[in-house]
């Protein structure tokens, strides 16, 4: 166990864990920022994205003591009124079924609008495949990627 | 419950569910915060002019928390802004059918639903009538206001909830006419975007309690396994473990958070010992082989003379079609909250059903089912596996040994590899033709594994062939089964479809002109009952030929299918495209008659999504095993379908005005049918079996 101190969402916060703990079980069970998700585990689903430094990264992968002073941005933190673009999108199309994976198709999407502010078609396949929806909510997410694209600048 | 308190004072309707026929009764606030009255209501009006509506059953995605409000603020008149939606938890004494399953919610509250709006209206405008010394019949409403156009009163719902409150409430009622909805065939937004969007604690895994433990549990690694020892020493000596415990076969490790569980679990030292076959996929293929042709059939539906009729054939079409098991893979993976305390039980998290959670753990408790609470979370998926109460019971048995509030939570390779899969199947059909390519004999077995009946022998042929046998054969087997989203016709149908597809080519006719030959058969000289409406069914084929230009796009090759399953109908057409020399299966086009289609967003996203998941599982899914041991326990090994490998998916309903017939499952069902179809008009090779990625006809495709 060690002492980790970390910035989530412009606040300071510490944890007393192993230092192989995932990021995730971190914000989850000891910080109680349970908005990112756990789904699988591996980074092979997406549920758990957060921004680590403004990119998306899988953060069930992602031992805490590898963190270090990386600015760390959840689903919560996002914006503060939950007004940030892409969110006001997910809304406006209707997005969620279950909705249990789409704090991570947020956050993924959010990285790859500002990187990429008018993305193409190709490039929003490209950059939301790696996020598995169950439900099967892919058209609205991709149509939602493209309305939060006109929201954005 | 909550909402009494919330409210504070105004109009409380209190419904019998357990009777539908018996009349609501005003229920006075004051007794209802002093818990002196059983508060039945899934409907309030507060002074403050808020609408609150209970929704009873569990959301998993389908949209009930979403749909069932909208169908009591349509006969209530309410403004939506004003209306605001609340899970009911488990009360079976005043809610009834308190399940996510069969597509059943919608068709069964329809009625209650309405007339709660219905009655909530009229005593609203009873109330102002008595105030305003007006006649009734002459106020309207409108949004959340009573208005009397003559006088020019008009007040707030709010202002008359608590003289409505003291009213008495009407046996009858007169609800709507269906033409004047305004509410109802609207789209209207998830009720809980925000939170989802924002990222509040909403689902099961989400739910923490001061001083709660965590237990991640081993189960048996194959199916067939028992337990023989367990050395739990290393495991208990982890930070973190509060202590390991076992009951049944489980193994399960406490602790202080999931990782530590999690890693402790993995020093765990047990030995198991062979209580079963342990069975692998070869061996399930030999026994669908054996019994095919050996098996001791039951008959599930017989009529007229088959051999008579397969003896006159003047040409007879014999195909086989086999579909694996599949684990549902809702995202948000099992886990529970139990509490068992001395004098009751408090179980918090996602089930589809709630009752029979409850029931379960009243057995291993010992605890009368009223001691025990079941608080229903928001639910990341279920597509039929939190139907089953395992992990409920895991939790109350860890809760009841540690003696602790205790949340069991499921990796996602206990989720895969823990049971309860749809069956694998394996189907025979048979089809006899005249000299004039008319269907006379029709045969159908199908041999399952933990499979109960793996046919739908009501269903469509049957009623339009009168020479016709459907029977089944089942395995035993240690691997766990369960409904998993349209049981049965989750693959029944893209095989029963992909056949007729086969029959009506060798009859050479047109295939939808076929089945359409067929339910005119059925209407005009039934072959024994017919138990689906056929007129439904000949109007969403109909449809879907007229949608998808069938037959005579250009540039695409259209396969077609359609089902009819949990009372609605759905008709598919998917079309593939050559591109660079390889079929892609580029849209489907989709006809659904679910009756009237409440919120029109959720709806359409309902028979994407259903179409998504079907075309999904029919190209990938595949679990396999070996041992006894699934050889997939995560999503590296078993894919589901991404947003790179979707079609487009072109929704139609139909405009009847029939009451709602659910919508949760049946637009999956003729999904692998319509892929099939259309990729063996592209290439000229069937594909018979799932997943469809494994089949000859696919190597070197993608």
């Amino acid at each position: 166990m060690a002492l980790f101190k970390l910035s989530i969402n412009n606040r300071a916060y510490s944890a007393d864990v192993a230092e192989d703990t995932p990021l995730l079980w971190v914000l989850r069970d000891n910080l109680g920022l349970v908005g990112t998700k756990y789904g699988c585990g591996i980074a092979q689903c997406g549920a758990c994205t957060v921004h680590l430094d403004g990119k998306a990264v899988r953060s069930c992968v992602l031992p805490v003591s590898s963190v270090g002073k990386a600015k760390v941005t959840t689903i919560e933190g996002l914006s503060e009124k939950g007004d940030h673009p892409v969110q006001k999108a997910w809304d406006e199309v209707d997005v969620a079924q279950c909705g249990y994976c789409q704090a991570g198709q947020i956050m993924t999407a959010a990285a790859l609008l500002k990187e990429k502010p008018k993305p193409t078609d190709e490039e929003i396949v490209a950059g939301m495949s790696g996020n598995i929806c169950r439900c099967g909510t892919y058209h609205r997410i991709r149509e939602a990627v493209k309305v939060a694209a006109t929201k954005t600048n | 419950m909550k909402i009494a308190a919330a409210a504070g004072g105004g109009l409380f309707l209190g419904f019998n569910w357990s009777d539908s026929t018996a009349a609501p009764v005003v229920v006075d606030a004051k007794h209802i915060a002093a818990g002196s009255v059983k508060f039945n209501s899934y409907l309030s009006i507060g002074t403050d002019n808020i609408i609150t509506i209970v929704s009873p059953n569990p959301e998993i995605g389908q949209g009930i928390k979403t749909a069932f409000p909208m169908v009591v603020a349509e006969e209530l008149d309410a403004d939506w802004k004003l209306v605001k939606t609340v899970q009911g938890n488990l009360d079976s004494t005043q809610f009834e059918r308190q399940v996510t399953g069969g597509s059943g919610a919608v068709p069964h509250s329809w009625e209650r639903l309405r007339k709660a709006g219905a009655t909530a209206r009229y005593l609203l405008i009873e109330a102002a009538a008595a105030k305003w010394a007006v006649p009734a019949s002459e106020i309207t409403t409108a949004d959340n206001k009573l208005i009397h156009k003559a006088s020019g009163k008009s007040a707030t719902y709010g202002e008359f909830a608590e003289a409505a409150g003291k009213l008495t409430a009407p046996t009858e009622v007169k609800l709507k006419d269906e033409k004047t909805f305004k509410l109802i065939g609207q789209s209207v937004r998830n009720v809980d975007n925000k939170n989802i969007a924002t990222g509040k604690p909403l689902f099961g895994l989400d739910f923490y309690r001061e001083g709660m433990l965590f237990a991640i549990i081993q189960r048996p690694k194959a199916f067939g396994l028992k337990l023989k020892s367990v050395d739990s020493a290393a495991a208990k000596a982890m930070p973190g473990i509060v202590d390991v415990v076992t009951f049944e076969n489980s193994v399960a490790v406490v602790g202080k958070s999931t990782w530590q569980c999690k890693k402790a679990r993995e020093a765990l030292k047990i030995e198991y010992e062979k209580a079963a076959d342990l069975e692998s996929s070869e061996d399930h293929n030999r026994i669908f082989s054996n019994l095919m042709d050996n098996g001791q059939a039951t008959v599930r539906r017989k009529n007229g003379d088959v051999d008579a009729a397969f003896k006159s054939a003047a040409k007879v079409i014999k195909a086989e079609y086999q579909c694996p098991f599949l684990p549902h893979s809702p995202l948000e993976p099992m886990n529970f909250f139990a509490h068992v305390r001395e004098d009751g039980v408090e179980l918090v998290g996602p089930t589809q059903t709630p009752d029979r959670a409850r029931t379960e753990v009243a057995k291993i408790t010992g605890f009368a089912p009223e001691k025990i609470t079941v608080e229903i979370t928001r639910q990341g998926g279920g597509f039929g596996r939190r139907l089953s109460a395992d992990f409920v019971m895991e939790a109350a048995h860890v809760s009841k040994l540690v003696k602790a509030p205790v949340k069991v939570i499921w990796t996602r390779e206990d989720d895969m590899t823990g049971g309860t899969y749809r069956p694998a199947v394996k189907y025979r059909f048979e089809a006899a033709l005249d000299k004039n390519g008319e269907l006379i004999g029709y045969k159908l077995r199908g041999v399952g594994i933990n499979a109960g009946n793996p046919t739908r022998e009501d269903n469509f042929p049957s009623g339009s062939v009168d020479n016709l046998l459907i029977d089944s054969v089942e395995h035993k087997s240690p691997i766990t089964t369960g409904p998993w989203r349209a049981p049965i016709t989750n693959f029944l149908a893209y095989a029963e479809q992909s056949f007729i597809d086969e029959v009506a080519e060798a009859a050479g006719k047109d295939p939808i002109e076929f089945r359409l030959a067929l339910l005119e058969k059925a209407k005009k000289s039934p072959a024994g009952d017919v138990k689906y409406d056929v007129d439904r069914m000949i109007a969403v084929i109909k449809l879907a030929a007229e949608k998808s230009n069938w037959g005579k796009k250009k540039g695409v090759y259209q396969g077609f299918s359609v089902y009819f399953s949990h009372r609605s109908y759905v008709a598919q057409v998917g079309e593939v495209a050559m591109e660079k020399g390889k079929p892609m299966l580029k849209n489907i086009v989709a006809a659904v008659d679910c009756g009237i289609v409440i919120n029109k967003s959720g709806s359409l996203q309902q028979v994407r999504g259903g179409v998504v998941d079907g075309v999904g599982h029919a190209m990938f899914g595949n679990m396999t095993f070996k041992g006894g041991t699934p050889d997939q326990s995560n999503f590296n090994g078993f894919r589901l379908i991404r947003m790179n490998e979707i079609p487009e998916v072109d929704v139609h309903f139909v405009d009847n005005g029939i009451s709602p017939t659910g919508l949760g499952e049946p637009a999956l069902p003729p999904a692998g049918g319509a892929v099939a179809n259309a990729f063996y008009k592209a290439t000229k090779q069937r594909l018979r079996n799932q997943p469809f990625i494994n089949e000859e006809a696919f190597k070197g495709l993608s």
